[in-house]
């Protein structure tokens, strides 16, 4: 099996804050990340997937096309857009980095799997060059 | 639902790469540059990556904040800007990046509860680096 990455990036704010928690506990469990006010990353969205090269092509999947599905279905709910408040996915869940990289497989899994031939292994969302989660889509 | 977070920290070491247990035409050619007496030094980035439980409560697998705190106590005040062939776990190893990467491996080991040390990269250059999952 071959594994493709191919990485797209994507500015967005968000905050963390836990509705059932008090101010007080919001801010020692989050740090200034608790600040409703929110604050920003230049995100990296990187996609992971795995197949055997295509016999006629020589692709494990199209690289344009995984550009565009990545578009389509994540850098248009996500990119210059208040996580907390823009995208559905974290109206009542805390977009933290873990639940971007859940989220981001969530949105990608159907296109990818129902293209055929590859499957999605891995996405991993860089916050920062030095923050990353990864989700392989495990229970 | 299981996912993984992972955290760089830079580590600034010097090193020398020399066997005793050979001779030092061996040691020079087996390690080459590497072997100079007087060492030399890198900027290494540990890369730390833990998997585990997304909380429900927070959404996070490990709080950023504690695993900094693990990393500084344990690893970066240890070797940062020091000379890594004079720490007591060298003494009997070679400072290898392999061998950096799996002490660190060590020392992190079970400290990130709950969630579980899943490996260790260590960038010795922007060229080469070395991975350690504990087996």
């Amino acid at each position: 099996m071959i594994f493709l990455s191919r990485r797209a990036t994507f500015s967005a704010s968000h905050y963390y804050w836990n509705q059932a928690w008090s101010e007080e506990k919001n801010g020692q469990v989050f740090g200034r990340c608790a600040n409703r006010n929110g604050h920003g990353h230049n995100y990296t969205l990187e996609v992971t997937v795995g197949g055997e090269p295509d016999a006629v092509t020589g692709f494990v999947v199209d690289l344009k096309w995984l550009r565009e599905v990545m578009e389509r279905e994540v850098l248009e709910a996500w990119d210059h857009r208040h996580l907390n408040l823009e995208a559905p996915e974290f109206a009542e869940t805390i977009p933290t980095t873990e639940n971007l990289a859940i989220a981001a497989w969530r949105r990608l899994e159907p296109a990818v799997t129902a293209v055929g031939g590859a499957r999605l292994s891995r996405i991993r969302i860089y916050e920062t060059p030095e923050i990353f989660a990864e989700y392989r889509g495990e229970a | 639902m299981k996912a993984y977070f992972g955290r760089r920290y830079l580590l600034s070491a010097s090193h020398r790469l020399h066997a005793p247990s050979l001779s030092a035409e061996e040691n020079r050619a087996v390690y080459g540059k590497c072997n100079n007496p007087h060492g030399h030094g890198h900027n290494y980035v540990v890369e730390v990556l833990v998997g585990g439980e997304v909380d429900a409560e927070t959404g996070m697998v490990v709080n950023m904040a504690i695993l900094d705190e693990v990393m500084r106590a344990k690893v970066i005040d240890r070797f940062d800007h020091t000379n890594l062939n004079l720490d007591p776990y060298f003494n009997n190893r070679v400072p290898t990046t392999e061998n950096l990467c799996r002490t660190v491996f060590e020392l992190m080991d079970g400290l990130v509860e709950p969630a579980r040390l899943v490996q260790v990269r260590v960038e010795e250059t922007e060229n080469n680096f070395f991975e350690y999952c504990g087996k």
